[in-house]
């Protein structure tokens, strides 16, 4: 497989996996609460490929299905976990929003992540063993006095750590002019870390980028932020979204699967979905056949 | 040797460091020649400088780093220069510290120890002399150690180290200056001394060998001084005999000492300096009730701080905290005698 349809089809797999959770808590297969990543998958995808899940560390957030599945490919564990199973990656513990897999992490309350997610860094370098971490943060984190606290520590004692800011725009219903003041880059440069903005859903310029920023932090020692302006299509949880529909149908125009899709001839693209639709089926059927947690 | 509790402290913080490679100690102001504001971690960053790291004012946050640096596999000592600042901790230990071993379902465990001093009586006003362990004792998946004076200070805070849980260990401001007092031959001052098993023992101290008396004290860290003056006094002036019970581990609370000694008494009296409403009398009271309602032969008395501020000036602050004639009048309270 070229690397082209690999994030394809690791994009596409994250996509379907997230409509068939909503689609699950339609049918009142799921209870709880889901935030699906839908439209945000290139960036996962692109980042994440370059991390060597045996060393590196990602800390997530509530939004975590796709940082998830991008690095450990767990499919089966998350679904479980999500719909209460035994087989969950923690026992339906935690559900959808509190992951844990090997070097994977996730946490439910905004901006908590970043201070931990800067001590694993602090122990990671304390290490040695060239280990990068990873905070996935969105804009609506950048409201929390602790993400600048971190930022400060992070540089102060030169942790290796990449905090990438999705930025959809919206803090649950709330638009970015409404929540935001000044620049989100000048943020991170006024503590004195390097940073890096992107306006793409194109998996294969993430991916580009990301190439360089995760060399840069390994071979540094150094933070960087890393903003990527996004758009989720799905609701910020499930049918909670007021935002305009017009707004949405243009950023569907842009939606990362189109993108990176157009890339490829219609016979690799629908043989790499059909795989994708099979094994999802096959992850869907088993979690609904799993024990209750 | 007359050791004063800080200085047994900060040589069991070297001893720690000496032993384990895997603990390091985050803190503001530790760093020598100021050595920490109640000088506990003197010398320390001398003997360590990779390990001692002083931080910048962001407890909000080092709870949490010292949460990463637990799950990555290290054993990381907080030090918060006062209890008070814990509350800028709540989110890190409600939602993180407490939960992440549980919430993963046992996939982590998070070896680390917060030290943090507790207490009033030295002028330092509403933010700067509360006891809040109450406050710690309501969050599951935390441990709240109490050092007293009486306690092997050096074993204890050791064996808050090696622990996998994360453990609060709470430490009081007048303690620090105080003499460590280790029971002699089994006793301390006079009074009869047994510890109980298990890291964080508990202390047992009774007037008469014979043991039994009045009532049981129930109390815990700084206010162990004050209480055994009280219990001294109830002797000397009433001809009261009492117990006094000095908890070693708050939460989850160790009640057993607590209930062997009530099933001598009959009646319990619990002591704290921190404020009266949800505080930790509440807990020991109601967890005695449901265990012990056979023994118990009178009513439970707390003793705490009213509900309010803890006032700067001195003579306003004694007037709010817990003293000797308090824990002394609600022992009388309970033995049905007006003083």
């Amino acid at each position: 497989m070229t690397a082209t349809e690999q994030l394809y089809e690791r994009m596409y797999f994250i996509r379907r996996f997230e409509e068939t959770l909503l689609d699950l808590f339609s049918a009142g297969k799921l209870v709880g609460t889901t935030h699906t990543y839908i439209g945000q998958e290139a960036n996962a995808t692109g980042i994440i490929a370059h991390l060597d899940p045996d060393r590196d560390v990602v800390f997530s957030n509530h939004r975590c299905h796709g940082h998830y599945l991008a690095f450990t490919d767990d499919a089966y564990g998350l679904l479980c976990e999500v719909m209460g199973r035994a087989d969950g990656v923690c026992g339906g513990k935690g559900g959808s929003q509190h992951l844990c897999n090997g070097n994977f992490y996730s946490n439910g309350v905004l901006g908590s992540i970043v201070p931990v997610a800067t001590g694993i860094a602090l122990a990671e370098r304390e290490r040695g063993a060239g280990a990068v971490t990873i905070a996935f943060l969105g804009d609506g984190t950048l409201g929390q006095g602790v993400v600048y606290e971190s930022l400060n520590l992070a540089s102060l004692w030169s942790l290796p750590i990449l905090f990438v800011l999705e930025n959809n725009f919206y803090a649950q219903s709330t638009p970015s002019a409404l929540q935001i003041a000044g620049d989100i880059t000048a943020r991170a440069e006024a503590f004195g870390i390097e940073t890096a903005h992107l306006d793409t859903t194109d998996v294969a310029v993430v991916e580009r980028e990301a190439a360089q920023v995760v060399q840069r932090v390994r071979d540094t020692g150094r933070p960087f932020f890393l903003v990527i302006d996004t758009y989720r299509f799905s609701p910020h949880s499930k049918g909670d979204d007021i935002r305009d529909p017009a707004e949405i149908e243009e950023r569907r125009e842009l939606d990362p699967l189109l993108v990176a899709g157009a890339r490829l001839d219609e016979a690799t693209r629908g043989s790499l979905e059909r795989a994708c639709e099979e094994r999802l089926a096959e992850v869907v059927d088993r979690a609904l056949a799993a024990e209750a947690a | 040797m007359e050791q004063r509790c800080a200085q047994v402290l900060n040589e069991a913080l070297l001893e720690i460091f000496e032993r384990r490679d895997d603990v390091y100690l985050l803190g503001e102001d530790v760093l020598d020649p100021y050595g920490g504001a109640f000088k506990v971690t003197q010398g320390l960053s001398t003997r360590f400088p990779d390990r001692v790291l002083t931080t910048p004012i962001s407890e909000a946050s080092l709870f949490g780093v010292a949460a990463g640096m637990a799950l990555r596999g290290y054993r990381p000592i907080l030090e918060i220069m006062f209890g008070d600042f814990v509350a800028l901790g709540f989110d890190q230990i409600v939602n993180g510290i407490g939960k992440f071993r549980e919430m993963f379902d046992d996939q982590v465990t998070l070896p680390l120890v917060v030290r943090t001093p507790m207490g009033g009586r030295r002028g330092y006003g509403p933010t700067h002399s509360q006891s809040l362990e109450k406050l710690l004792l309501g969050v599951p998946g935390i441990t709240v150690v109490a050092a007293s004076e009486c306690h092997d200070l050096r074993a204890l805070l050791s064996e808050a180290v090696d622990d996998d849980e994360p453990v609060f260990f709470v430490e009081n401001k007048l303690m620090y200056g105080r003499t460590q007092r280790r029971p002699e031959n089994g006793y301390v001052d006079g009074l009869r001394c047994v510890e109980s098993d298990g890291r964080y023992p508990s202390l047992t101290f009774s007037g008469s060998d014979a043991g039994g008396g009045s009532a049981t004290l129930a109390t815990y860290g700084g206010m162990l001084p004050i209480v055994l003056e009280a219990a001294t006094r109830l002797i000397l002036e009433h001809e009261l005999f009492t117990e006094v019970v000095v908890l070693g581990r708050l939460h989850p609370l160790e009640l057993e000492p607590v209930l062997e000694s009530v099933a001598r008494t009959g009646a319990l009296v619990t002591v704290e300096e921190g404020t009266r409403t949800g505080g930790v009398g509440a807990e020991i009271a109601a967890r005695v009730q449901e265990a012990a309602w056979d023994d118990l032969h009178r009513p439970i008395e707390r003793v705490a701080a009213r509900d309010g501020i803890i006032p700067a000036a001195r003579t306003l602050e004694d007037a709010m905290l817990p003293g000797v004639d308090d824990v002394v009048a609600a022992v009388m309270a309970v033995e049905g005698v007006r003083g």
